[in-house]
């Protein structure tokens, strides 16, 4: 792992609503082709961490460096930052006045990175990868949420990212529609791809997590491979928790 | 009535013709005005949202008619005052510039409202994919949020048409102002007023009618 590239490093973080202290002290290293599974009761700041990892929160304090990229410094272009890191929501968020096709190309040809033509045909790869090339024209309207959300990841791998978070992907979907997305987010860890992922999936967590965090009151409670977090767990606050999702 | 219609006909025609003038040129300008102080409104910078709200709330809790008599007597007066003659605004202009301000203030509200209405995960999604917020905002969320606003636009757009009839008051030839000249003429109460109305109302019932068609075709498969 140490001859990987450091991709993220968060080190002293914090993150206050108001008076609200969500996030207390996190530190964290993310190396390329980790697949890092953050676990944790509702309000733990699981997913604050991660919209903190592209500044969809700004944060209170601390440092976050991304690919050497210092994005708690108001000088760094975070836009530009914000290119090569993907983000899957748990509501999918396809833009719903566009067709698949234009959710997907809308970004890179705005930004300049490829032509309309290659955006397109990048697009359709990026479709038939996830198994919907029969959907480029059809609206968001049309789709289901496992739909949704397999278009949600296509526009987000349409950036050519290096890092992708997920932010409950599944947690909106029907329960018969969750498998599919997981098989893409499977796919896309084994080609190497470096993920942060907050979920509920479990199952997910054992077989795909490279990294297991558990994350209760704002901070890193417990952190290992998924056997030493998930079936060996030390602290209290993580045995109780599985006891109750297991 | 037909002899009012006979002598006058070209009259009405010609008042109408300039009061879709003013609502017209008022309602170009409230869009921008109204873009302008919505996006104010939308944004987090607090001195712009100070100012948009400050405009809003000003316009709003002055009636048309005196902003009309302030901005066609007042601000002459006031620019004579401090030395400088010769100033003055056609009813045009004053109406125009009166109307616009008044009908901006609405239209800042509308646009706030439509963008607001926009679930906060689009412009999220947008700005994840390393768009500006000028780009998010200009691709993703505005598209969106016309759609919600297109009815509450057209709502406004009638009621602008209707108050250019307050703007007789500062002598403008519109259709208002032409009724009660043909009504000193004729003392034709009755028949005058209906004339008059029964013009606004096909105007405005015809226009409502297209602005239906085109917001049915905008709403069209989504």
């Amino acid at each position: 792992m140490e001859d990987k590239q450091l991709k993220i490093h968060v080190s002293r973080l914090k993150k206050n609503f108001g008076k609200l202290e969500v996030l207390k002290d996190i530190s964290l290293d993310i190396h390329e082709g980790e697949v890092v599974v953050l676990l944790g009761p509702s309000g733990s700041g699981k997913s604050t961490l991660l919209r903190c990892l592209n500044q969809l929160e700004t944060a209170t304090d601390g440092q976050i460096l991304i690919d050497g990229h210092n994005v708690t410094d108001k000088r760094t272009d975070m836009n530009k930052v914000r290119e090569n890191i993907g983000m899957v929501f748990q509501h999918f968020n396809l833009f719903n006045h566009l067709t698949v096709m234009d959710n997907m190309t809308l970004a890179p040809v705005h930004l300049k990175l490829m032509n309309k033509e290659e955006a397109r045909a990048q697009a359709k790869k990026l479709l038939e990868r996830v198994g919907l090339s029969d959907k480029a024209d059809a609206f968001p309207s049309q789709l289901s949420g496992g739909q949704k959300q397999r278009v949600a990841i296509a526009r987000a791998l349409e950036m050519k990212p290096d890092i992708m978070l997920f932010d409950e992907p599944t947690s909106a979907l029907d329960p018969e529609m969750v498998g599919e997305v997981l098989e893409v987010m499977k796919e896309l860890a084994r080609e190497g791809m470096t993920m942060v992922v907050v979920t509920h999936e479990i199952g997910f967590a054992r077989e795909v997590a490279s990294r297991v965090i558990f994350m209760e009151g704002g901070y890193i409670v417990e952190e290992g491979t998924p056997e030493e977090v998930l079936l060996n767990p030390k602290e209290p606050r993580t045995i109780d928790f599985l006891s109750k999702v297991l | 009535m037909a002899a009012i219609i006979q002598v006058y006909g070209t009259m009405l025609l010609r008042a109408l013709g300039q009061t879709l003038l003013l609502t017209l040129l008022s309602l170009l300008f409230a869009i921008v005005i109204g873009m302008v102080f919505g996006l104010m409104n939308v944004g987090h910078n607090r001195v712009l949202n100070l100012i948009g709200t400050i405009y809003v709330d000003a316009v709003r809790g002055v009636p048309l008619i005196v902003l009309a008599y302030f901005i066609f007597f007042g601000i002459p007066a006031g620019i004579q005052g401090i030395g400088i003659t010769g100033f003055r605004l056609s009813a045009l202009q004053a109406g125009t510039i009166a109307l616009s301000m008044n009908c901006g203030a609405y239209m800042a509200e509308i646009i706030r409202a439509g963008i607001e209405s926009v679930d906060r995960g689009q412009m999220e999604a947008a700005r994840s994919l390393g768009l500006s917020y000028g780009a998010a905002m200009a691709l993703v969320v505005v598209p969106q949020a016309v759609r919600t606003m297109i009815p509450s636009i057209i709502n406004q757009f009638i009621i602008t048409l209707k108050d250019t009839s307050i703007l007789s008051v500062i002598g403008f030839p519109e259709l208002t102002n032409v009724g009660k000249t043909i009504m000193g003429n004729t003392f034709k109460n009755l028949q005058t007023w209906a004339i008059v109305g029964v013009m606004y109302m096909v105007v405005i019932v015809t226009l409502s009618k297209v602005a239906k068609s085109i917001e049915r075709r905008v709403n069209r498969g989504r």
